[in-house]
Parts: structure tokens; C-alpha cells; sequence
């Protein structure tokens, strides 16, 4: 494959801009992978019943032994006057601490009903750091589907954490996203060998590790939905290295090249450490090309990653998309990915599900990539769907991760040839 | 405000989505910010629901709240009828909406739509799911149903089935096949598979059977006001059941309660002597009210199991739960808090219990078996096979899906006779049994004098002899022999718990 970055890509693709129905997570939904990182932090979300069934159901009833997350339910009462609210969430946090002395990170989170009824979490956060310091540090962020979507949750949990991190002069290396335990330690053993280092991670696995920040702090994002934390970043004085998001070999390589370029790695010692992943990821990723090469491709908006993905399958893949959505398109962040991406897609942002669904059909692609409440409906209609959450809680990133990521498009086509039982 | 972790049922414009996707030719509209769409995925994903939910989120956002959310409603209710064209729409908010107060009901019903727009009052901070469903299908009924007249031949509609309920399609299915065996056919069956036209001739009907009085007892108690059809109080899950709801529909018919019983196999599996072993057997039962009040029946009369314990997460049906708890001379426990539920499960230490998917998680960490009886429902929940839980066949399904979680009779002997085999120790656990085979450890020969290993749990005190003749007690009746001799142990004096005094506990508890 060449990295030879073609002149414009979709840079300049005109987007269709679209309002109507989202058939789309909230933000509350970030909590689901969160609480599996931070392990001593504890996810308190102040809202309905709906936001407690929200994050169950989209959790597949996972049920822990205590789950890390928990719904303050508002009731009538609480609606009635506000000043009770405050003294019923201090006791429920009062007691949710004592029962479970291991939790030092205490995550208020605020929904749709929280932020309507003018709920203010960021001073309740203020009062309960105050009672609670120094053991537990209080945080607050909204996840409300009114102000964020899906993956914007992270987003915003970062974003929080960011203007309390410690200050440094020290020049460390930042990586910002939440990922698997696995790829992160992949990710380390990567800047490792290319001699790059200190590394800091956000989020770190547990309080005690969380990273300084300060002017002489770059920082690279592993996600394309971090644009709030991004900024948060930028105000402590850090500065961002660009690059494409690490999907794929290509998109791996040219993530650790933008980082090789801004510390100084010799093109030996980039060479001596991607060599053999990069070889790996390439071998692993044709074996599934095979299957998608030449296969059109519709992905609906779901968790940002559509950009980046869309690039990734159309370049290392051969797949060909035909309309690329995400649910908000932040243009600085996506440059790159854009830039890359073959000429040809629609792209749109936004979403009117009833409309969208009208020109899937019209396309007819050989595979979507949609949420889970379209999957079925859409296979039953004959077509071959890959649901996208799968992509946000599998390991995904970085070359090790390049042929799964492939495996998880070509799977829905394979299965679609071996299965034989569906017509008489 | 109270803290959930985890929550039986859901929001009630949930309860109104079953009612939408069970039914055709409907269409909800619900005001309500993204996000809520998740719960579509309840019904393309866990009931594989080839369709997507005929509902309409109006999706606002921050940016509407301060501007014109009610015209995002009138929009999206304009542009839902126009592309679907339902017989009938139902309009509500959700919880965030309902705080918005725009009045999607007022709205709708100014807006001069050529089919009934219905308004749905879903009070999202003090009601639950099933709430919803009940609601929703009551208000479609008051406005669809009129009184007409009957229907030539013994008619009767079935009420309460809805989407994503708990083996609805099955049930449906049997009992319209045995009254189908009284000469009675079906006139409507709602929610699930009516359309609104449907609904409007309910009133042919001579009278109604109420299913699921979860979600079906508002609309019920209506047609018995508007349209003055009575209803059935039996709820037919078991064979026992079954009977009295045939009995009382032949009292309602005048036809007669006698059907051919063909196919019902559960009383000779029950008396035949393999199920010996399952005499007293103690279970633990937790659910919607409806299934574990039937449940009870069934375990007490027809498996001979003993009830250690019931409860329900709906309120609404305390009533009767309270009552059949009483029957079975146990504490009813009403909560939707399963912490509550499983310190309960785990005081009284049943060999089975019988719950939702989260009393199965329960049992996976006490180490109990465990059969689903209720929602909330889960994708097994949704069997590719024929698996009703009412009339006969359910009878059969019922006594299978509960007994195969047990140890079989004969492999329990053996747990009890050798114990000190390798295959056969504690940590081995049944055979059956998922998870892999634990090697025992060897312990060393005890010491003359050891420190007791079972915690005291009161003033008395477990002598080491007697410790070990209580580890010689099969592991899943164990705790319940600990307890008995302890109890007995205190209620007669004693402080030293000796071999002797365990077994005089065992004749004392003797069942």
C-alpha cells in the first residue's frame, strides 16, 4: 500500500448536513468501557430510570458483582425543589463511599432530565470535593444525549479531567484515549522501541497514575471523538500532534511516524521497530481483503470512528464506500483521515434515520455498518450489516489488531455464503 | 432520588414501545432526546425482531430546549404519518420530554391528523415499564372499543400480550389452542399481532381473557364496564391453573370445562419415582407477580418442592403476591432491589431458585441452580423452539425447565455416599454443571484440637468431631443443617455443638 497521501481526498467533499431522528447512543454509553479502565473510579449518573435502562440494556445486561456504575434515579420529589435534590444526592454519595471504600475517583454525570431541570453537578461536584478530600476526587461531566452522542461521553469525562491534572515542564509524551489493556501495552511496547519516552496515558488505570500536563507536553490522540479533551489540552499549553487515527497498518504507521518525526526517531529506528508488526498487520489484514475487495460499503453514524474506518477499508481493504455518516464531523481532528480517504463517498453528518435508510436502499451496498436497532431489520431485508458497537468494545487499534479489525467487516460476508438454510 | 444499579423493570415509555411493536398498523410518536432510541434495540436485538419498532423519537436537543420544541414534535408527527400511514398514532414524552411539558396529547390532537391521534400519560418519575404497557393499551382501548354486538358462536379476545414479553407468542398460541378444544374462538388477540381497526371490534366478543394482568388489566377492566364483557381472574400457567381457568370459562360459556388432556405428560413425570427426590426440594421464587403467584402453585402442588421464599419487583401486584405468600406461609418480599433479593436468597439458602435472568446471575454467584420463570427478558428468552409457559404444553415445558437444573436423584446419592471421592468432593459439583471439574485438595489428617473452619454465627460453638460430620453433609443442603443445629443448639441451651447434636437437630427438623 502507499503512503504517498493522494493531493486532496474527501478534504473538500461537500457533507449533507442532517436533523431528524438519531438512531444513535447517548453519551452516558462511554460509561459502559470507562468504568472497566478507570478501576477505582465509580460512575454516578444523576438522571431517570430510562438512563439506568439505557445503560444496561446497551451493556447487554452485563451484571457485575457490584458494577462501578450506578443511576441516581430522580423521583417526583425530587423534581419538586431542587434544594432537596442536592441533600439527597450528598446522602446517596455519603453512602455509596462508604460502602465501597476502593472507589478515589467519583464520576457525577449529568443527563437529559439533570440538565433540564437545571441540576448543577459541577457545584455539587465543588461541595462533595470538599467533603469527600482527600480520599475521593469528584468530577463531573454530562453524558446527556441532549448535548452529546455515543462516544462524545468519553469525550467529556476526559475533558473534566484535564484542568485538575498536575502541572510539568517535563516534555512527556501524552496518549489520550481509553483503550483496551492489551493495545495499550502494545501501544508502549511501539513508542518503546522507537525510544520514545517518557509515555503517560489518559485515562490512566487508576488514579494514582494520572499524567502531568504542561507547555512542553505533546500529546496524540488514539480516537477521533476527543475534541473536547483536545481543547482542554490545548488551554494547559500542550500541543497536539497530528495524525491519522491508528486503524490499520497504514494508519498505525503514519500515527507512529507523526510522533518519530516530532522526537527526533532516526528512520533505522522507526524501521527497526515497525518492521515486523508492520509486515504481520499487513499479512493478516489481506487475508480478510480477499473477501472485501470490491465490495461496496454504507456506514451509518454511530461512534466517530466512521472516517478513519471508511479510510481504512477503502485503502487497505479495497472496499468502496458509497456514504460515509458520522454523527458530528469535527474537520481539525479529521483532517488527516479525510485527506486520505478516496474521492467518491457521500459524506454526511447528522442524522434523519427514515431518509438515510431510503438511500441505503437505493445503494443497495454490499455491507453496512449500522447500530443495533437497524442490524436486523436491515438483514432481514436481505442485506449483509456489520453492528458498529462491536467496534467500540473490541481491541481494534494498532497493527496486532489491523487483521481483527478487518476480520470484524469480513465475518458478516463469510457467514452470509455459508449459511444455507434461509431460503427453501 | 435513589441509587440503582440495576433495575427489573424499565422507563414506561418502554411499557408503551411493547405495546407499539406488538401491535401492526400503529405508530407512536414519542417526544424524547437521542439517546432513548436504545431502546429499539431491545426489540431487533433480544426478541431478533426483524422490524424495526413503528416509533418515532422527535430527537431534541439543548439547542431546541430554549426555541421551538414543539414544533419539532408537530414535524415529526406530520412527517411519521405521512411516510407510514398507521390506522391509529399514540403520542407521548418520555422522561426528559415530560419535563419540557409541551403536551405532545394537545399538540397531536390540534394538528388535524385523518386517523385517531391517542395521548399517552406515562408518568416516567413515579411508574415503571409495565405501568407503561398497561397504560398505553387501556387508553387505546377506551379510545377504539365500542359496545357492539356478540359475535355469532362463543367468541372471547385475549388480552396482554405484548412485545418483548415474556414467552407471549407461545402462550398466545396455546391458549387460543385450547379454547379453540371448548368451541371458543379467539375475536381479537391484543396487544400483540392486533392492528387498531382490530381493537374496534373488541366488543364482539363475549367476554375477555386477561393473560398478563401486568399489562393487560387496565383494558380488561374497561371492556367490562364499556362493553360488559367479564374476564378471567385465572391466570392458566401450570395444570392446576389450567383446570380452574377452564372451569371458569365454562361458568362464563355455559360450555363444558372437560378437554381431551392429550399431550399433558407433567403429572406422570411428577409421580413417577425418578422424581422422588425432588420432595421438599426448597425454592426461592422472584418475578412479575403474575408468574411467580403461579409458580408457587406449581412447586408447593404439582412438583411437591417446599416454598422458602417469594417476592415480586412490581408493586402494582403486591396484593395478590402478599396473599399467595401467605398461603405458602412464607415473608412475601416486594422490592425492586436486587441487593435486597439476594441477601434474602442467601438467608434462606434454597436448593433452586426460580427468577428472572437476574436471580440467575444471583444463582450463578451462590452457587444454586437456577431456571428462568419471568421478564425482564433476555435473549434466551426467546427460544427458537415452541416453549409456552400456559395450558398444558407450558405445564410440560415448566416441570422440564426446572428440574434439569437440579442433580438428578441418583447422581445425589452418590454425592451423599462418597464424598470422599475424588470425582464425587464438594468442589467437583454436579456433572451437569457447566465450568471444569476441580481436583480436590488433600487436607491433612486434623489436629486433636483445630480451630473450627465454620464461622460461629452466635454464641455457640462447633466441636471439631461435630465439624467434620457436618462436612460430610451434601454441600447444597449444608448451610440449611448448620443453621437448623445452630438454631436448635440455642433453642435447647447448649453451647458446644457436638456430633450428637447435629443429628439430634436432624430428627428434630426431620421432613
Amino acid at each position: 500500500m502507499s503512503l504517498d497521501l493522494p493531493a486532496a481526498g474527501c478534504s473538500t467533499a461537500p457533507v449533507l448536513k442532517e436533523r431528524g431522528q438519531h438512531e444513535v447512543f447517548c453519551g452516558l454509553t462511554g460509561i459502559i468501557w470507562l468504568h472497566r479502565k478507570m478501576q477505582d473510579a465509580f460512575f454516578l449518573v444523576v438522571g431517570s430510570r430510562t438512563c439506568a435502562h439505557l445503560l444496561q440494556s446497551a451493556a447487554g445486561v452485563m451484571i457485575f458483582a457490584e458494577p462501578r456504575f450506578g443511576t441516581a434515579i430522580l423521583e417526583e420529589k425530587d423534581l419538586a425543589g431542587l434544594a432537596d435534590a442536592n441533600a439527597e444526592l450528598d446522602r446517596e454519595v455519603a453512602r455509596l463511599l462508604a460502602r465501597r471504600p476502593d472507589i478515589r475517583q467519583l464520576f457525577l454525570v449529568g443527563s437529559c432530565p439533570s440538565e433540564v431541570i437545571k441540576l448543577d453537578l459541577a457545584r455539587a461536584a465543588e461541595r462533595l470535593n470538599v467533603q469527600h478530600a482527600p480520599h475521593v476526587r469528584v468530577y463531573n461531566y454530562s453524558g446527556s444525549g441532549i448535548e452529546t452522542t455515543f462516544t462524545q461521553g468519553e469525550d467529556a469525562c476526559l475533558a473534566a479531567m484535564v484542568p485538575t491534572l498536575p502541572a510539568t515542564e517535563a516534555g512527556d509524551l501524552l496518549v489520550v484515549g481509553a483503550l483496551p489493556d492489551v493495545v495499550e501495552d502494545q501501544c508502549l511496547g511501539l513508542l518503546n522501541a522507537m525510544g520514545v519516552g517518557p509515555v503517560r496515558m489518559l485515562p490512566a488505570r487508576r488514579s494514582g497514575d494520572l499524567p502531568a500536563v504542561g507547555p512542553n507536553t505533546r500529546y496524540i490522540l488514539t480516537q477521533p471523538f476527543l475534541g473536547y479533551t483536545a481543547t482542554a489540552l490545548d488551554r494547559r499549553g500542550a500541543k497536539r500532534i497530528v495524525a491519522p487515527f491508528p486503524f490499520g497498518e497504514e494508519g498505525t504507521t503514519l500515527w507512529l511516524q507523526s510522533i518519530a518525526d516530532v522526537y527526533g526517531v532516526t528512520a533505522e529506528r522507526f524501521e527497526a521497530a515497525t518492521a515486523a508488526p508492520r509486515a504481520r498487520a499487513r499479512k493478516a489484514v489481506a487475508a480478510h481483503a480477499a473477501t472485501l475487495s470490491g465490495k461496496s460499503l454504507f456506514l451509518f453514524p454511530d461512534s466517530q470512528l466512521e472516517i478513519p474506518l471508511a479510510r481504512f477499508l477503502a485503502r487497505e481493504c479495497g472496499m468502496r464506500p458509497l456514504e460515509v455518516g458520522t454523527p458530528y464531523l469535527h474537520r481539525g481532528l479529521m483532517a488527516p483521515d479525510l485527506a486520505l480517504l478516496p474521492e467518491g463517498p457521500v459524506l454526511s453528518e447528522g442524522q434523519d434515520v427514515e431518509r438515510q435508510l431510503d438511500r441505503h436502499a437505493g445503494q443497495a451496498p454490499d455491507l453496512t455498518v449500522c447500530g443495533l436497532g437497524l442490524a436486523n431489520p436491515l438483514e432481514a431485508r436481505g442485506f449483509t450489516t456489520k453492528w458498529a458497537i462491536e467496534l467500540v468494545f473490541t481491541p481494534v487499534h494498532f497493527y496486532e489488531q489491523a487483521g481483527d479489525l478487518a476480520g470484524l467487516f469480513s465475518r458478516p460476508l463469510r457467514r452470509k455464503a455459508l449459511l444455507q438454510g434461509g431460503a427453501p | 432520588m435513589k441509587l440503582t444499579l440495576w433495575t427489573y423493570e424499565g422507563p414506561t415509555h418502554v411499557g408503551a414501545m411493547r405495546v407499539a411493536t406488538g401491535m401492526k398498523g400503529l405508530h407512536l410518536v414519542l417526544h424524547a432526546p437521542q439517546g432513548d432510541t436504545y431502546a429499539d434495540l431491545l426489540f431487533t436485538m433480544i426478541e431478533r425482531r426483524d422490524h424495526r419498532p413503528p416509533v418515532t423519537f422527535t430527537t431534541f436537543r439543548a439547542s431546541d430546549l430554549g426555541a421551538d420544541t414543539a414544533g419539532l414534535f408537530k414535524t415529526a408527527t406530520q412527517e411519521a404519518h405521512a411516510r407510514f400511514q398507521p390506522q391509529a398514532m399514540i403520542v407521548g414524552a418520555s422522561c426528559t420530554a415530560e419535563l419540557i411539558q409541551d403536551d405532545p396529547g394537545g399538540l397531536a390532537g390540534t394538528m388535524g391528523l385523518p386517523c385517531p391521534a391517542i395521548p399517552l400519560d406515562l408518568p416516567s418519575y413515579s411508574r415503571k415499564e409495565n405501568f407503561g404497557a398497561d397504560e398505553t393499551f387501556h387508553a387505546l382501548v377506551r379510545a377504539l372499543a365500542k359496545p357492539m354486538a356478540r359475535a355469532e358462536g362463543v367468541t372471547c379476545n385475549l388480552l396482554g400480550a405484548t412485545g418483548l414479553g415474556f414467552r407471549h407468542r407461545d402462550d398466545v398460541a396455546e391458549i387460543t389452542g385450547l379454547l379453540a378444544k371448548m368451541g371458543i374462538a379467539v375475536n381479537v388477540c391484543a396487544p400483540l399481532g392486533a392492528t387498531p381497526d382490530d381493537l374496534t371490534r373488541l366488543g364482539q366478543a363475549h367476554f375477555n381473557v386477561l393473560l398478563y394482568p401486568e399489562t393487560g388489566e387496565g383494558a380488561a377492566r374497561y371492556l367490562e364496564r364499556a362493553c360488559g364483557q367479564p374476564f378471567t381472574k385465572t391466570v392458566p400457567i401450570g395444570v392446576g391453573a389450567t383446570r380452574d381457568f377452564l372451569r371458569e370459562v365454562a361458568t362464563i360459556t355455559g360450555l363444558s370445562a372437560k378437554v381431551d388432556e392429550a399431550g399433558l405428560r407433567q403429572p406422570w413425570w411428577s409421580a413417577s419415582v425418578d422424581s422422588t427426590y425432588l420432595t421438599g426440594k426448597r425454592v426461592f421464587l422472584f418475578g412479575d407477580a403474575t408468574h411467580v403467584i403461579a409458580a408457587a402453585r406449581i412447586a408447593a402442588e404439582e412438583i411437591g418442592f417446599t416454598v422458602v421464599g417469594m417476592g415480586c419487583y412490581n408493586r402494582e401486584q403486591a396484593r395478590p403476591l402478599r396473599a399467595a405468600a401467605a398461603k405458602h406461609g412464607v415473608e412475601p418480599l416486594i422490592t425492586d432491589d436486587y441487593l435486597e433479593v439476594e441477601a434474602a436468597i442467601a438467608a434462606a439458602a434454597p436448593e433452586l431458585i426460580l427468577g428472572t435472568q437476574m436471580e440467575r446471575h444471583i444463582a450463578k454467584r451462590l452457587g444454586i441452580p437456577c431456571a428462568v420463570i419471568s421478564a425482564p427478558v433476555h435473549v434466551q428468552d426467546f427460544p427458537a423452539r415452541y416453549s409456552p409457559q400456559m395450558g398444558f404444553e407450558g405445564a410440560n415445558v415448566i416441570f422440564d425447565t426446572w428440574v434439569h437444573p437440579l442433580v438428578m436423584g441418583l447422581e445425589e446419592h452418590l454425592l451423599t455416599m462418597f464424598r470422599e471421592d475424588f470425582e464425587f468432593h464438594d468442589a467437583a459439583g454436579a456433572s451437569h454443571h457447566g465450568g471444569k471439574a476441580v481436583a480436590r485438595v488433600e487436607e491433612p489428617e486434623p489436629e486433636a484440637v483445630a480451630i473450627p473452619v465454620v464461622a460461629p454465627s452466635g454464641e455457640v460453638r462447633w466441636l471439631p468431631d461435630a465439624e467434620r460430620e457436618l462436612k460430610k453433609i451434601p454441600f447444597f443442603v449444608r448451610g440449611v443443617a448448620r443453621r437448623n443445629t445452630e438454631r436448635f443448639a440455642a433453642g435447647k441451651g447448649i453451647s458446644d455443638i457436638t456430633v450428637d447434636t447435629l443429628y439430634e437437630a436432624k430428627a428434630h427438623y426431620a421432613r
